[in-house]
């Protein structure tokens, strides 16, 4: 495998040389905004969104220099400060990496962020800890920043763990209701099981290669035993599993749904669980050289996209169902980066498209719960084309792009992924694009499920509910998201344009993609289908307010097909039970040793203190029969 | 004919004795009577040896404890007489506050 063009990285010039101020801006805006209290109430908000706005204007600035420059001066690092000065071989330079990945990521993270911020504006207009809100959104969108530009692993992993904080704040924004602080913590403590093995891997690298810059490690790693390779690459996938919620960390981000609408927008869009792509993608060089790790995150991929496809069918909350096509898309684009160079522009494609319309689609169901009092249970709605027709026509492009009609824009971004999926050959090609192919049936399922059961048919909602068309605050951003739409998958597809954009960091794929027109025939058609199901199913018949039943596959599925019953039970209670036994050793053994040294101790000395009578014949006594001892013993030396 | 063995018998007498009172005596004017017999029976057993080995170190060194004990009489007579009239007895076994 020939090792990538990425290694080529020229100094800073021109915009890039004040990269940090991307960095900068919603850092200002977040510590202006936490540490000014409630005097920044009143504009707190308008801050947010100008930082937020700002840092995007930068991102332009800077994608428009780089279109100006041509080969490898396109990536430019940009040195900000030496982090740890050479301490032996281990030395920290802090760098940003501006280079064609990064940037697509900046604008995805700047832009879509902008858009759902702006939306929050009109979301959380009524709530009282809105300024709080905007400071921690605006700490989110600066942690994003700096994992994906940092221009090493340290700085990677400092981003990394400041989405995880700003992901458990905003999850847990609610704080005074019971059930967001639980989600919260578990969403911290699944990302942590996940961080441990980012962690390892760059404990890994540097043992390996003494360095844990990019350009270090990716110069190196073809020197490395395949074993070492393998086992950076699965430790890799273990830390983007915990992050992007696939498989076995999936379970936190059906309950991350406790936050406000904005935060799960922005946590499935434009940040967060897009965290663990970027890092599979940025680390191309070394899952190039371990097809074992490559295996490995095609299968978790595929299993993910499944398992998330099946957890949205039978979820009548509609931000759960969004939360399970989030995982399931999110396993796509796994599947994609497994596939090696062929796949890695396509995830970032797919990535960069499911932006689009999964800020789209939330920000509509956050409309639709904003307008319905907070009410979620997609069999409560009904009928709400009529009362709120922006939100239905944005949420139905976001609808068609997730399911993948042409011309929108998931068609042109998923299909290849099961093009390429196929193309990979063998066994193991078949069956991820098999199993590709039923995902995207099932996805066709469930989405036409949530567009039939929340805007066709009959009203169900209370007598209490009044919904109408939100703000224009609201809305605005939903047209824009819902243009990108339609428009973002053929524009970055046309002529293959993000994947030679793409190709100096990625690496060239070594046969170019046209559309292979029976696959993605046969793709479309499984589509139709699924969605004629969801037609027949939710569509032609009456939805039951009270939700049945069900079979056994979808009391299963709704209990998030037993993820959480399978953490509970594979690892919550064995933990329980060594901890137990730590604690039963701990008070018997070590602390019965210490306590019992301490015990005869105590009790001998109480023995002792009865020869203290007080009285100074006794004393005496002692003083004489000692001296008596020490002249016999005198004597008995000399003898 | 009087030889040092007899000298030092009494000398072994008299230290018991005062040793003895010590040991039982509550009074503590006697028990500090016993002392200074203690220190006498000593500095007989110094002059005997003294005179036997017709040097004069064990002399001198009687001399010495004289002087010693005389100043140690001063400084307990003293401590006696403050705490008698603090607790109105001079018996050693009712000078226990330091206990407990």
């Amino acid at each position: 495998m020939t090792l990538t063009s990425a290694e080529v990285t020229l100094p800073a010039v021109g915009a890039v040389h004040a990269a940090w101020l991307l960095l900068a801006f919603p850092s200002f805006g977040a510590a202006v905004l936490l540490l000014g209290g409630k005097r920044t109430n009143a504009w707190g908000h308008l801050l947010g969104v100008t930082m937020s706005l700002a840092s995007f204007v930068y991102g332009v600035a800077l994608f428009a220099q780089m279109l100006g420059e041509r080969g490898a001066g396109r990536s430019r690092d940009d040195h900000v400060y030496t982090w740890v000065p050479a301490i032996g071989r281990f030395h920290v330079p802090i760098g940003l990496q501006i280079d064609q990945l990064s940037i697509c990521f900046v604008l995805l993270i700047t832009g879509v962020g902008s858009l759902i911020l702006i939306y929050a504006v009109g979301y959380m207009a009524a709530d009282p800890d809105r300024r709080r809100f905007f400071g921690y959104l605006n700490l989110f969108i600066a942690a994003m920043l700096l994992l994906v530009t940092a221009d090493n692993y340290v700085g990677l992993y400092i981003g990394w763990e400041g989405v995880g904080l700003a992901s458990y704040l905003l999850i847990g924004f609610w704080y005074y209701n019971p059930a967001p602080p639980v989600a919260a913590k578990k969403a911290f403590v699944a990302n942590r099981v996940g961080d441990a093995g980012l962690t390892l891997a760059i404990f890994l690298m540097f043992a390996q290669f003494g360095s844990v810059s990019f350009a270090g490690v990716f110069s190196q790693v073809h020197n490395a035993s395949p074993g070492v390779v393998t086992a950076l690459g699965l430790l890799l996938l273990l830390g983007a599993c915990g992050k992007s919620a696939q498989l076995p960390l999936q379970s936190w981000l059906l309950d991350a749904m406790e936050g406000p609408t904005p935060v799960s927008a922005l946590i499935h869009a434009a940040t967060m669980v897009t965290a663990g792509v970027y890092l599979i993608v940025r680390s191309a060089p070394i899952f190039n050289l371990s097809s074992d790790a490559r295996l490995v995150v095609t299968i978790v991929g595929a299993a993910t996209a499944l398992f998330g496809a099946l957890i949205g069918c039978a979820k009548d909350d509609i931000k759960k169902a969004l939360a399970g096509s989030t995982m399931s898309q999110i396993g796509y684009m796994m599947l994609a980066a497994g596939l090696g160079p062929v796949g890695y522009a396509l995830a970032i494609a797919h990535l960069l498209a499911h932006g689009f319309f999964k800020a789209g689609l939330f920000l509509g169901a956050g409309a639709v719960k904003h307008e319905m009092n907070d009410e979620v249970d997609m069999r409560r709605f009904g009928g709400l084309a009529t009362v709120m027709k922006i939100t239905f026509v944005t949420f139905t492009f976001g609808y068609l792009a997730i399911i993948g009609i042409p011309p929108f824009s998931g068609f042109f971004t998923k299909d290849p992924i099961i093009e390429a999926a196929f193309a990979k050959g063998g066994t193991s090609g078949a069956l991820l694009g098999t199993a590709a192919v039923i995902g995207a049936g099932i996805t066709a399922f469930y989405m036409t499920r949530v567009m039939f059961m929340t805007f066709a048919g009959r009203k169900r909602w209370d007598d209490g509910a009044h919904p109408h068309e939100a703000p224009p605050v609201m809305t605005s951003p939903m047209v824009i998201l819902a243009v990108g739409s339609l428009c973002a998958g053929g524009f970055l597809m046309f002529s293959n344009r993000l994947i030679d954009f793409l190709a100096p960091v990625t690496g060239t794929p070594p046969l170019s993609h046209g559309f292979l027109a029976p696959i993605s025939d046969i793709s479309l058609a499984v589509v139709v289908a699924g969605a004629a199901v969801a037609w027949a199913m939710y569509g032609r018949r009456e939805v039951p307010v009270t939700a049945p039943r069900g079979s056994f596959a979808t009391v299963a599925a709704r209990k998030d097909l037993y993820g959480d019953a399978f953490n509970e039970s594979v690892l919550m209670r064995p933990g329980q039970w060594l901890t137990r036994l730590s604690v039963f050793f701990d008070n018997r053994g070590v602390d019965g040793l210490v306590n019992s040294v301490a015990a005869s101790m105590g009790g001998t000395s109480g023995r002792l203190r009865r020869s203290q009578t007080g009285f100074v014949r006794s004393y005496a006594l002692f003083m004489l029969a000692g001296a008596v001892i020490v002249v016999f013993a005198l004597l008995l030396v000399r003898l | 004919m009087i030889s040092p063995a007899h000298y030092i018998a009494l000398a072994v007498i008299l230290f018991v004795i005062g040793g003895v009172g010590v040991l039982i005596r509550r009074n503590a004017l006697v028990v500090f009577m016993c002392v200074e017999l203690m220190l006498n029976a000593v500095n007989l057993s110094f002059i005997a040896f003294a005179r036997m080995h017709g040097t004069l170190d064990g002399q001198v060194i009687a001399f010495f404890v004289m002087v010693v004990a005389a100043a140690e009489v001063v400084v307990g007579l003293a401590i006696l007489t403050s705490i008698f009239r603090a607790r109105k007895s001079v018996s050693v076994d009712d000078a226990n506050l330091l206990k407990n």
